[in-house]
């Protein structure tokens, strides 16, 4: 019956490309309006597939079946089924969406609208708006508690995270953190908050419980100034035990010890290094390098690039895409 | 659970924060612009101050999550005196000041017995001296001076190696400060003129630029590179592509050294480009970009600090704790030693970013921003006590 489906889709379209056995790494190319493929089993692009304008962030629905993807100049989120690579339909976004997250019920997309200070919640079902929340200026990290009840919008220049309560899409707290925070994790059941922040060099730990400030992680990568150490994203292997963050122009990945906040590697990459997504056993990591243009693949167990994979210009966003089971 | 950590939060972060007032008054000197040979730019009326109003529009979306107001008063003084009158008016009402006006009469409301305590920030005025010898300390210089613009255009020079540089240069002031500041930057960075031409003609060059300049150009020494100094953007528009020599053009026309351009879109800048844009109906000059960064740095020093007194700001923005994210690539500070706020110089032509100074390899014991403008060993100012 599995079979007959698969066949029947490959008929209906011809487009569609058998993922590989240990899946896919798809890559936002922000000055190319496409994605890049990757299949994780023989490491090469096997796919590009064109999307709106300046596509950055990406993330999938929880079954895989659609990929959700901020085109932000063209003011949409759109929906793409990834076996086709075709645009199912669009979301009303709100104006340049730059990135998003998607609740734990799988069904709300929480998106920073960076030009309108504004942060849009849209119900992917009935293609509404259910709220928008009035943020700080250049809103862009996104993140939701695991238990769904909270969602935290970052402004790069208002240099906050904005606590919303998911319940009645309102901030219940505006924490500071340093200059240009641009990326925001839920850790440890949801205990703490991550805030990383480009220009201030550092991460913030916040407690959730009582949104204080647990300590700062800085960094330090050698012959290179403190200035152009720019933390972005960050992600968190499988146990949580070490965070991988990327550095931005300074071209390397720390890996910082998640209980002691000690940083305890420092990995070079390709140039000006944002975002990044693991694998499905997370024994391998991909980084998105906007400058050179190409995704940098980290052994995780062995702490040690492995790889570099050319993509579009200016890649931006990752996801990973499990195969089918 | 929310609804009590909230309730929990507002106590505990109320009282340090709540019912800060920040007042800022934009005085701004009218001046006479010259006539030039080209009408086809002419200065916006609103030029630094369309800057002011974002910078004061981005601190109240912040003051807003933390009870504090953010206003922006304006005072614009025509042609002909009453700047010192308009000042001590100011002054009497708010301490912070956002000065748009030339050096000296910069300086003459620096002085002014009411100006004692405030916290000026200088937004136009670019002259070497004001970070040097005739600097003041309640004044911070949010402009990068003229000495950062040409060392960054000096540095790009030199990188690429066209050592081998003539300079055309205008006769009005701006053009001979523009003149004497680019000499001091090549022999900084270890390059020369090879020879130099006054600019004095005045016919109109929209008719017969193709004609008359490269005659001009004929008698300058063979060159990599014609500079030009004419701030007033009068006739270096016409020397491009003109020349004697098939030669790029540097300087005030062609490769410019500037604080800010709408080119530059990396770094976030694009959001900052188009925030501007929807603002203010036309791009972001550099002369905005100074006004914005004068008043966000105002701004991020009240968030820090949660108080809005100039003692406690000044002190602040000159400490090692302040850094602006100016959508340049890297934070912005304060040089302790003349209150200069250092920068990264975008290097522009007038389509794309063609470099970002400090250049890669331009090395400073602490940091490569140094290396634009006057360094501490190098600046003749006393009246900022900090030894850097």
């Amino acid at each position: 019956m599995t079979r007959l489906l698969a066949a029947l889709a490959l008929l209906t379209a011809p487009a569609a490309a058998e993922i590989g056995p240990e899946g896919e790494i798809w890559v936002s190319n922000e000055k190319d309006d496409t994605l890049s493929v990757i299949d994780v089993a023989t490491l090469e692009v096997v796919r590009t597939i064109p999307t709106g304008e300046r596509p950055r962030g990406i993330t999938f629905s929880h079954d895989h079946s659609v990929l959700y993807i901020c085109a932000s100049d063209s003011d949409t989120v759109q929906v793409m089924d990834p076996e086709t690579g075709k645009i199912l339909h669009e979301l009303p976004s709100g104006e340049d969406p730059e990135q998003f997250v998607l609740h734990p019920d799988d069904r709300h997309l929480y998106i920073a609208n960076e030009d309108d200070a504004i942060t849009t919640v849209v119900d992917t079902v009935t293609r509404e708006v259910v709220a928008q929340i009035d943020v700080g200026i250049e809103p862009e990290g996104m993140a939701v508690s695991p238990d769904g009840s909270i969602a935290i919008t970052t402004s790069e220049t208002t240099n906050m995270a904005h606590w919303i309560d998911t319940e009645t899409q309102e901030l219940f707290a505006n924490t500071l953190v340093d200059a240009r925070p641009r990326h925001a994790e839920f850790l440890k059941d949801g205990t703490e908050l991550w805030v990383s922040a480009e220009i201030g060099g550092t991460i913030s730990v916040f407690d959730v419980e009582t949104q204080a400030e647990i300590t700062k992680i800085d960094f330090e990568v050698q012959g290179v100034h403190p200035d152009r150490v720019q933390p972005v994203g960050f992600e968190l292997t499988a146990d949580e035990s070490a965070a991988f963050v990327a550095l931005g122009p300074s071209n390397h990945v720390a890996v910082v010890n998640a209980e002691t906040y000690e940083v305890e590697d420092y990995l070079l990459v390709g140039r000006r290094v944002w975002h990044m997504a693991f694998d499905g056993d997370r024994s391998h990591l991909f980084t998105t390098n906007g400058v050179s243009g190409d995704v940098t693949v980290i052994d995780v167990e062995a702490r040690e690039p492995v790889r570099t994979i050319e993509v579009g210009r200016f890649p931006w966003g990752a996801a990973f895409r499990p195969p089918a089971s | 659970m929310i609804r009590t950590a909230c309730l929990a939060w507002l106590l505990a972060a109320a009282p340090a924060w709540a019912q800060v007032a920040v007042d800022v008054t934009y005085l701004r000197q009218e001046v006479e612009v010259p006539p030039t040979l080209s009408n086809l730019d002419p200065i916006p009326e609103d030029l630094g101050l369309a800057g002011a109003a974002l910078g004061t529009a981005d601190n109240a979306t912040t003051g807003r999550f933390l009870g504090q107001e953010h206003a922006l008063h304006v005072t614009s003084v025509p042609p002909g005196g009453g700047l010192l009158a308009a000042a001590r008016e100011a002054l009497a009402a708010t301490p912070l000041l956002v000065l748009d006006a030339p050096a000296d009469d910069l300086l003459a409301v620096a002085d002014l017995p009411e100006a004692e305590g405030a916290l000026i920030l200088n937004a136009a005025a670019e002259e070497p001296r004001l970070r040097g010898a005739d600097c003041r300390a309640n004044v911070l210089h949010a402009v990068p001076s003229l000495a950062m613009r040409t060392d960054a255009l000096a540095q790009v020079l030199q990188a690429k190696r066209w050592n081998d540089l003539v300079l055309v240069a205008g006769t009005r002031p701006a053009d001979i400060a523009y003149a004497d500041a680019l000499r001091a930057s090549l022999e900084k960075f270890g390059l020369g003129l090879r020879g130099e031409k006054e600019w004095a003609f005045d016919a109109d060059m929209r008719r017969n630029a193709a004609a008359e300049v490269p005659v001009f150009t004929q008698d300058l020494p063979s060159h990599d590179v014609l500079l030009v100094a004419d701030e007033a953007q009068d006739f270096g528009r016409y020397v491009l592509y003109n020349g004697w020599e098939p030669r790029p053009v540097a300087g005030s026309e062609g490769l410019t050294a500037v604080a800010w351009s709408p080119v530059v879109e990396q770094w976030g800048a694009a959001q900052l480009q188009s925030r501007f844009e929807e603002a203010a109906g036309r791009p972001m000059a550099p002369r905005d970009y100074a006004a914005w960064a004068a008043m966000r740095a105002v701004g991020e020093a009240v968030t820090r600090t949660g108080t809005a007194g100039p003692a406690e700001l000044r002190a602040f923005l000159l400490s090692d704790e302040f850094e602006l994210a100016g959508f340049k690539g890297r934070p912005l500070s304060f040089r302790p030693w003349n209150g200069q706020l250092r920068q990264p110089i975008p290097v522009v032509h007038p389509r794309a970013l063609v470099a970002s100074a400090p250049l890669e390899g331009f090395l400073h014991e602490r940091t490569e921003l140094d290396t634009l403008g006057l360094d501490a060993p190098e600046s003749a100012c006393t009246a900022f006590e900090a030894a850097p």
